[in-house]
């Protein structure tokens, strides 16, 4: 028997460069850089003191949260995750459960790395100050992981698997295919899939400290994150959510639903820190072994790859990471895909970037365009020894995608690839 | 002055109440869970705004016996005449 197709119906994000989806889009096509000055990095002294987060209109959050819950609400990684991942279910056309019973079709797998490390912080002062008791309810429910899957499943009222994953910064693709793989196997009908990151020092500080985030941009933000580029000096810390819906095709046609794109297939794996793979190194040879598992997985020729979206932090592994691609689909020079990294408008977003990327990806393919790469002018030359340089936009182009390639990469020397197609009936 | 405890316990419970739970249907007699449908997790967060409020302290045995609005005005009364 033949896998079920598996479409993609719903987009939601919430990113430094934009939150909401029309918001977003424009930012994307645009280049509009969501990396800012952080006055607060500047006082607790990081080396790094700019970073990439949503801004959040005043009176937002009403709109996604009851007043109750709104009550000493104080995890942003969860805030992200709601409003990103209640925008996907809207933008799918789906209801919400009524009150009585649960939609038992529909489940949600919502990753993320640490959860409410500002509310733990604020718990953490109660318990030494001999205070437990004070802490409340919401010491619980905003600092455990799976509290952003446990908050989506209530106000949903999805009757599936509800979830959440974690594995670094590949979390959010990750993700992707535990659902897809939950629908093929005909065990769910749709699935809400995304991931969130918490902004802030708490999450970021350790990054710093391993002196891997660029230092000599405090004063000139946007144009320090710098992927593929000769002078990449680390990557920008970032923070956010993105959500997308995807579901079945007979599920998405009988509901009548717009279908963005084609979920084809993927692969995760892992080198094992061994070979050239430590804890956070990657091992190439999973990596050439994870893009080739996901193109044979979805039933396609490495050469029909028309499009990349790379994991690509703009560090010194940028060129590592193009060599791996281009030994795994055997293509070269012109014959390169488009290779955009989006980390060079919004940063790193850590758990968060497979999802926020996946989306911008999907709608890449949507709208027929390759979103122009930022500050790369300058692109590595060991980049340009495998890459065409016409094959890695400066500013966003017209190109129909068919087949578009996105991975993410994690510490802890973990892979995924995710295969999206432009979708014909 | 027991009136005017009972209205500001009333703010308090406000803000507890689920959406479809008027603050109309809150008398003096009613149970917090079985009644007001008031989640059993957010009875903690209800004392600590009660103790906030009156400036009081709530031990873990107090909790134990509000169950009604009526336990909790009982429990206000005894610790603020201690």
């Amino acid at each position: 028997m033949d896998k079920p197709r598996v479409v993609i119906t719903g987009l939601g994000v919430c990113a430094p460069n934009g939150v909401g989806l029309a918001d977003f889009t424009e930012a994307m096509q645009e280049g509009k850089s969501g990396i800012r000055f952080s006055p607060q990095l500047k006082e607790l002294e990081f080396s790094c003191q700019i970073a990439g987060e949503p801004l959040l209109k005043d009176n937002l959050l009403e709109h996604y949260f009851t007043p109750l819950q709104l009550r000493g609400l104080n995890s942003s990684g969860l805030v992200y995750g709601v409003v990103a991942g209640r925008d996907a279910w809207n933008d799918a056309g789906l209801p919400l459960a009524a009150k009585e019973e649960p939609d038992w079709d529909s489940g949600i797998v919502f990753g993320t790395g640490i959860l409410g490390a500002d509310k733990f912080r604020e718990s953490i002062y109660k318990i030494d100050d001999k205070n437990v008791r004070r802490l409340g309810s919401g010491a619980v429910m905003q600092v455990m992981a799976s509290g952003i899957s446990a908050y989506l499943g209530g106000m949903l009222g999805c009757g599936n698997q509800v979830t959440t994953n974690s594995a670094a910064c590949t979390t959010g693709t990750e993700g992707i295919l535990m659902a897809y793989d939950r629908i093929i196997a005909g065990k769910a009908q749709r699935m809400l899939v995304g991931s969130c990151s918490d902004s802030g020092p708490y999450l970021w500080a350790g990054f710093d400290s391993m002196r891997i985030l660029p230092n000599k941009y405090n004063d000139n933000p946007t144009e320090a994150s710098r992927p593929m580029s000769a002078s990449a000096a680390g990557f920008v810390p970032g923070s956010g959510a993105g959500a997308l819906v995807i579901e079945s095709l007979e599920s998405a046609v009988t509901r009548g639903a717009k279908i963005y794109a084609e979920v084809l297939g993927g692969a995760v794996n892992s080198g094992g820190q061994r070979g050239e793979g430590s804890m956070t190194a990657p091992n190439s040879a999973a990596v050439i072994r994870c893009i080739r598992s996901a193109v044979r997985n979805s039933g396609i020729a490495p050469s029909e790859v028309d499009a990349i979206n790379g994991h690509l932090t703009a560090t010194g592994k940028d060129a590592l990471e193009i060599e791996n691609w281009s030994k795994a689909l055997q293509l070269t020079g012109t014959d390169f895909p488009y290779v955009n990294s989006f980390k060079g408008l919004f940063g790193h977003c850590l758990a968060a970037a497979g999802s926020i990327e996946s989306v911008a990806s999907v709608l890449q393919v949507h709208k027929g365009q390759i979103f122009g790469n930022v500050n790369c002018s300058d692109v590595h030359p060991n980049i340009l020894k495998k890459v065409h340089p016409s094959k890695i936009p400066q500013v966003t182009i017209v190109h129909r995608s068919k087949i578009l390639a996105k991975a993410s990469f994690g510490f802890g020397d973990v892979n995924a690839c995710v295969i999206f197609g432009a979708f014909n009936d | 002055m027991k009136e005017e405890r009972y209205q500001i316990l009333k703010t308090i419970i406000k803000n507890y109440l689920p959406e479809d739970v008027s603050i109309d249907a809150v008398s003096q007699e009613s149970n917090f869970v079985s009644e007001l449908n008031i989640n059993s997790a957010n009875l903690v967060d209800i004392v600590l705004d009660v103790e906030d409020e009156f400036d009081i302290r709530l031990e873990n045995e107090d909790m134990e016996e509000m169950l009604t609005v009526n336990d909790a005005l009982a429990i206000i009364d005894k610790k603020l005449s201690a």
